[in-house]
């Protein structure tokens, strides 16, 4: 019986893992804003990341954009004002199963005012994305 | 010099498809790990009427925590007013109650204070039973404009603490094990026992910040 040549092999799984390597430090958007997320001893992993929505507030990266506290929703800088699109887009792109499950993850700097999160937060009550969460990191704060 | 042919060892590479495919494996795991994390709320639906934004509650079932625009805590009841002015003085560190004791008292009513929310006995199922519980309680928390987030999501992080150890307590009570451990089922009758009644209330500039 002739045997199966498996010199290929190992070149093969490298390029498998290569490509792993790869994505794993690719990000899903390029982050625009900076931030260090606060800890919190008490945070839920979020499930099922396709139903996570991400808002991220922070200063922006690009200091010629200055110092204030900005917006990002996908790959742009955006206002409060533009996040009831951003929902509805976000929404009609799930499931219709899926939709009441929408979890919009608040991704802010921990140096923000809550001014600036409580208008996200009202914003997002207009939009009728009520399951929020404050991403936070694990660890004692 | 004499002139040896010698024939170069080669190097076994069997175990190279082994080793990269043990890489792969650890990839193919950290990147599905890498998922968020945070502190779970429900928001209130927006109001649909400008009378329905006030809902009325009993003074002594209200536990108010303010977060001012110097990051001190207030957090006020009928039986107690406790001031913070940091985080450890939050949990507990400076010689005060810390807040998650405050609140689980408040949501226990161990003593049936009658300046804590009152109690009523309600069916929770077996093992449980009918117990009493203050069914009515919330804690309302109010920051001001200028609040940072950092000090915001501490005292959250504080009530969610003292529930969370509540619902352990009573895992222990009823199921005798932890809550890590219990079913589905059995989670979902804790969470109903100690159901978690945070207000995040309108925001109100009540002055000290710019």
């Amino acid at each position: 019986m002739p045997e199966l040549n498996t010199a290929s092999m190992p070149d093969l799984v490298f390029a498998i893992l290569f490509f792993f390597m790869v994505t794993t430090t690719m990000r899903s958007e390029t982050l625009m804003v900076k931030m260090k997320l606060p800890n919190a001893s008490e945070v839920q992993k979020l499930e099922k990341k396709s139903l996570v929505t991400y808002i991220n507030i922070g200063a922006p990266m690009d200091t010629k954009l200055g110092t204030g506290t900005q917006m990002q929703l996908n790959d742009r800088f955006a206002q409060v004002s533009e996040i009831q699109d951003y929902i509805a887009q976000e929404k009609a792109s799930m499931n219709e199963a899926d939709q009441p499950l929408m979890t919009v993850s608040i991704k802010a700097d921990e140096e923000t005012r809550m001014q600036y999160i409580t208008d996200v937060k009202q914003a997002l009550r207009q939009a009728y994305a009520l399951k929020i969460s404050y991403s936070a990191r694990q660890g004692e704060n | 010099m004499p002139k040896t042919n010698r024939k170069v060892p080669g190097i076994n590479a069997s175990s190279m498809a082994d080793v990269s495919f043990l890489l792969l494996c650890f990839f193919l795991m950290v990147s599905s790990m890498d998922t968020d994390s945070g502190l779970a709320r429900r928001l209130p639906p927006p109001p649909q009427t400008e009378e329905q934004t006030s809902v009325d509650v009993q003074r002594r079932n209200l536990l108010v925590v303010l977060v001012n625009a110097q990051n001190e805590t207030l957090v006020q009841n009928q039986l107690a007013t406790h001031l913070y002015s940091n985080e450890d003085e939050l949990r507990g560190d400076g010689g005060q109650v810390s807040l998650k004791d405050v609140v689980k008292e408040f949501v226990l009513n161990t003593q049936n204070s009658p300046v804590l929310p009152e109690l009523t006995e309600e069916d929770f199922g077996a093992p449980i039973g009918t117990v009493p519980v203050t069914a009515q309680h919330v804690i309302s928390i109010q920051n001001d404009a200028t609040t940072s987030y950092k000090a915001y999501i501490a005292v959250q992080n504080e009530v969610v603490r003292a529930y969370n150890e509540l619902r352990e307590e009573g895992a222990r009570k009823y199921f005798n094990t932890t809550y890590g451990e219990l079913t589905d089922d059995q989670q979902e009758q804790i969470n109903n026992l100690f159901p978690q009644r945070i207000s995040e209330a309108e925001p109100k500039n009540y002055g000290g910040g710019q």
